[in-house]
């Protein structure tokens, strides 16, 4: 769908989501959901950050001329992408504090959700920066830009703009994937309607209400991603007008 | 000692079976995903009035929203609505229609691959909407994606420990069964880690193999 085609669902979907709100019991207490919501908003943020910082480091660490960071970064990149994020969710809660390192809930449902997303990431920065023609990088050596300046100035932005679309792609995910965290008993959106569903048993109003909310932040993550894709796009020659 | 090999070998008989368990439901999974997918591209490809957006906003709301909480909603729901159903064949149904919404979106950019000219020498040589689509589009439609859906079936299969949420007993939750059992839970999970690195590494190595199988003759790789 277009952005404004997205915009105009995302309206309706706030005013009817608002208008069915008011006409349940829960109308009198939004801030339980509110509290659900901000819960999955502060943990969507965080590993937005820390996402893009290991898909950064992962992705380049593959193009790195050194081999032990190449095989590093490719390990993990492998393992991660390899299996559930469940079972890295519950690796990083059950099995690490065996090790020691004892984590908040919050910092392994964060950890958890990064390290999975992050691999897929590394893989778009990685492959991005190799679409950047070559001949970008031998001029760039032919002006005698240090190594950093070379990926700062020349290979990255052009490589960044490729990552956008990909990314828009990833940012959803990652946001369903923080709805895992309430496994590990985190007070999310998701384990705010479970928990409501138990003690109220209006199931039909608690998942109406809870999925509104999901569908509203994912449309809202989807324009928003469209609209930075647009502006990088900006000053850029369009092959494919669609 | 944190890695005991005697029980990690003691439990593996219990794991491979649970593997199976999350295989059957990934293909049962996977085969509504194909289907109901190519249905939802086909109608939104017709573009009837309203039904073609009802489609987009339908694969729209199950790709924006969490797998989890639309398991949580039908398993809950349907009972309600009088219809019983078993944990693992809700499980499958959302599963399938959750990945539907991402295999419409693939059969769709192969349709738009067709050739126009193909569509309309089938209307020009006079067959139906329904012949044209099933003789003359999808054959060609349908082997350029079967990578990126294989990619699909091998994202699906990571994403069915989600079902544990409404009690399907599959490779996660037997290994987190296990785990409270004995209260060792460094061997199941990580075990299960191994199984889900394994049998995904298999399954990409599948799809490559029907990729080339099925590939259109002249385009080849």
């Amino acid at each position: 769908m277009s952005i404004s085609a997205l915009t105009a669902v995302l309206i309706a979907t706030l005013a009817l989501g608002l208008t069915y709100f008011h006409s349940t019991p829960f109308a009198a207490n939004p801030e339980v959901f509110l509290g659900g919501a901000f819960v999955t908003l502060r943990i969507l943020a965080a590993s937005a950050v820390l996402t893009l910082a290991i898909a950064f480091a992962a992705g380049l660490g593959r193009l790195s001329p050194w081999r032990p960071l190449r095989w590093f970064c490719t390990a993990y990149v492998e393992v991660f992408r390899g299996t559930s994020a469940l079972v890295q969710l519950f690796w990083l809660f059950y099995v690490l504090p065996l090790f020691g390192p004892t984590i908040s809930p919050f910092t392994a449902g964060v950890l958890g959700v990064s390290l999975n997303v992050g691999a897929y990431a590394a893989v778009v920065v990685e492959a991005s920066v190799r679409a950047v023609p070559r001949a970008q990088r031998e001029a760039a050596i032919a002006l005698n830009l240090s190594p950093f300046a070379r990926m700062r100035r020349i290979i990255l932005p052009q490589a960044i703009r490729m990552m956008i679309p990909p990314f828009g792609n990833l940012a959803i995910q990652l946001f369903k994937l923080t709805a895992l965290v309430s496994f590990i008993g985190i007070s999310d959106l998701t384990y705010t309607a479970y928990q409501l569903n138990q003690t109220t048993y209006r199931t039909v109003e608690v998942f109406t209400i809870i999925l509104f909310m999901y569908f509203a932040i994912g449309l809202s993550i989807t324009i928003g991603m469209k609209l930075l894709e647009r502006r990088f796009a900006r000053g850029v020659v369009r092959v494919n007008a669609r | 000692m944190i890695w005991d090999w005697g029980y990690a070998i003691d439990i593996l008989p219990q794991m491979a079976e649970a593997s199976l368990v999350t295989l059957r439901i990934t293909v049962m999974g996977f085969a509504v995903a194909a289907v109901t997918g190519l249905v939802w591209a086909i109608l939104a490809f017709l573009e009837i009035p309203v039904v073609s957006f009802a489609v987009r906003l339908f694969v729209e709301f199950m790709r924006s929203t969490p797998l989890l909480i639309q398991l949580f909603a039908v398993y809950y729901f349907l009972p309600m609505q009088g219809i019983i159903l078993s944990a693992t064949v809700t499980g499958v149904l959302v599963l399938g229609l959750h990945y539907s919404a991402y295999c419409a979106e693939v059969y769709r950019s192969g349709l738009e691959s067709v050739d126009r000219g193909q569509w309309e020498a089938a209307r020009a040589i006079n067959l139906s909407v329904a012949r044209a689509f099933r003789r003359i589009i999808l054959p060609q439609a349908v082997p350029p994606v079967i990578l990126p859906l294989g990619n699909y079936f091998v994202a699906m299969f990571k994403e069915t420990p989600v079902l544990l949420a409404i009690t399907v007993i599959e490779l996660v939750a037997t290994a987190r069964i296990i785990g409270n059992d004995t209260f060792r839970y460094t061997e199941p999970i990580t075990l299960a880690g191994v199984f889900f690195l394994i049998l995904s590494l298999a399954a990409a190595q599948l799809m490559r193999w029907l990729d080339r199988r099925f590939a259109l003759p002249g385009r080849a790789l």
